[in-house]
């Protein structure tokens, strides 16, 4: 009996969080999930069309771009932050003053709103009041037009941005991982005369990789719902050059009412998620020691 | 780590990372120097100093965005969903560490999924299910999205703290006749202001820098946050970078005060999730 009504306070007590959370999260998306298979826009009788939609997502030009996009952007992520943060945070274990400053300016970028990374790279790359005009008179003339209003470095370009906001952040997961080293191994690697390059390769990568398989999960999840960087600073133009799902996915959602075909790329972009986490799910149990 | 810290070795490391921090920091300052710089010299001298200091474009910026109200509207939000967010996820993380009733681990694994569902899945919705209770535009619809959203990162990080708790606290509490209630509040949240204080922050940044739901719930140009207008008004005074400089330091700097103060908290807080596994 007293445990009965102690598992109804503890019940009370989380109700006021998963009530919230139910509200804002979990009803939508079940209704989402329902609403991938009517051809609903918004006003008019809802009709149940089957698969219909996605269907026509295989046919449709921009939905084949975005995905490709997201494929580059998710490679991108995977690749050049993590090898430029990796060596930033080895290099730091290796200084003795000034460390915590320079973590401290590593990660600051982090803390920006997307609007103020994606302002302060606009004037950058400005044709006329950024580097670009500068870097002309010195007869280097490639940033002459803004990268971000050409269709061959649209994309790149954004991508950079969100690099700049992002990799600071990855510098400080790395560093939390290479503190816990033991000292010992790489003293006994000194004493056989290994170099730096060999002892990153042989010792800190090894021992961090908990925290580096977490932070190529965390990548590969986050480059999904992509939105921001885009959506501020070319819309997914020019010509749907930098397109991702998530702007495809508004423009369908918010300018044209297509609930029915939105919600089916929303719904797709959740599949992918969650295959991905159940991978990692299955590696870890599988005894990886993720 | 190299253990040696022969300071001759150290010296490629302080240039690679100079350079780094370069990359980092430089753009930022710009962005300060753009600020305080005149109009007029911006054709003609676009990355370096300012040769006339001109701090009136925070004046104009003010005035012209009308930046009183943008920021009473964004500090709404913040210390809204913080009440809100930080009241049922202090429950919920205090009932998952001490009570433990049957069940709670479901709730440990439903909240692990309603993290790992992207935004777009079901922003249309919401925003539809929004309309039909009256709720856009309104601060307080945003408010019980923003505490949805941070609820579970939240609940993790407290529920984490309280975990290791004392237990003899709670039963001296208990022997004195407190109820469930009483213990929380009186024991269990004085206890763990250090954790409340670090989701607190970590949930204001994400509040106050949170741009797709301020730009999707809120349409009405008198009720938007800092970060939605701050978007309109890039492009309604394009070419004003004095102005639109001005008005994103003054976004960021709240944002950099705190970080001074409370660097480790921030740090440990946004990098919880990666480096606890």
């Amino acid at each position: 009996m007293f445990n009965f009504s102690k598992n109804i306070t503890a019940w009370i007590f989380l109700s006021p969080s998963l009530l919230i959370h139910f509200i804002v999260v979990a009803i939508p998306s079940v209704l989402s999930l329902g609403l991938c298979l009517t051809d609903w826009n918004g006003f008019g009788k809802i009709n149940y069309i089957g698969f219909e939609n996605f269907y026509e997502l295989f046919d449709d030009r921009v939905f084949k771009k975005a995905v490709l996009h997201n494929v580059i952007w998710t490679v991108i992520f995977l690749t050049i932050p993590i090898i430029l943060s990796l060596t930033t945070a080895y290099l730091l274990t290796g200084i003795r003053r000034g460390q915590l400053i320079y973590r401290l300016i590593f990660f600051f970028p982090y803390m920006l709103a997307s609007i103020i990374s994606c302002q302060i790279w606009k004037y950058i790359f400005h044709p006329i009041h950024g580097v670009g005009n500068w870097l002309s008179q010195y007869g280097i003339d490639f940033l002459e037009k803004s990268p971000f209003a050409l269709k061959e470095t649209s994309l790149y370009a954004v991508a950079f941005v969100d690099g700049w906001h992002f990799w600071g952040f990855l510098v400080v997961v790395y560093i939390t991982g290479m503190y816990q080293v033991d000292h010992t191994y790489y003293e006994s690697a000194e004493l056989e005369g290994a170099t730096k390059f060999q002892k990153f390769w042989y010792i800190t990568l090894p021992m961090i990789r908990p925290i580096f398989v977490f932070s190529l999960m965390i990548i590969i999840i986050w480059s999904i719902p992509t939105f921001d960087y885009i959506y501020i600073l070319t819309q997914g133009g020019p010509a749907y050059s930098s397109a991702v799902l998530a702007t495809h996915l508004y423009s369908q959602a918010f300018d044209r009412f297509n609930v029915g075909y939105s919600s089916a790329i929303g719904t797709l972009m959740f599949i992918y998620v969650l295959i991905i986490v159940s991978i990692f799910g299955i590696l870890q149990k599988m005894g990886w020691n993720i | 780590m190299n253990f040696s810290f022969r300071s001759r070795d150290q010296i490629p490391n302080y240039i690679v990372l100079t350079i780094f921090t370069a990359f980092s920091i430089l753009p930022i300052i710009l962005l300060f120097l753009n600020s305080i710089k005149p109009q007029e010299e911006f054709g003609v001298n676009p990355l370096g100093f300012p040769s006339t200091i001109r701090w009136e474009n925070y004046l104009d910026a003010w005035i012209l965005g009308e930046y009183y109200n943008i920021f009473l509207n964004t500090l709404k939000l913040v210390i809204g969903t913080l009440i809100l967010c930080l009241f049922s996820a202090g429950l919920a993380g205090f009932s998952l560490a001490r009570l433990k009733p049957k069940g709670s681990n479901l709730f440990l694994i439903y909240l692990l999924v309603g993290v790992s569902i992207p935004a777009q899945m079901y922003i249309l919705p919401l925003f539809l299910m929004w309309k039909q209770m009256n709720l856009m535009n309104t601060h307080i619809g945003l408010i019980i999205i923003y505490a949805g959203l941070n609820m579970p990162f939240a609940t993790f990080l407290i529920r984490s703290y309280m975990v290791d708790l004392p237990e003899d606290l709670f039963d001296s509490a208990k022997m004195d006749g407190a109820n469930t209630f009483q213990t929380f509040l009186l024991i269990a949240v004085p206890l763990s202001w250090p954790v409340f204080l670090t989701t607190a922050l970590v949930v204001g940044l994400a509040v106050w820098n949170e741009f797709l739901f301020a730009l999707t719930f809120i349409q009405d140009q008198s009720s938007k946050p800092i970060s939605t207008i701050l978007f309109a008004f890039q492009s309604r005074f394009e070419n004003d970078w004095g102005l639109v400089s001005a008005s994103a330091v003054m976004m960021v700097a709240p944002i950099a005060i705190l970080f001074m103060f409370f660097q480790k908290r921030f740090i440990a807080g946004l990098t919880s999730g990666a480096t606890k596994g």
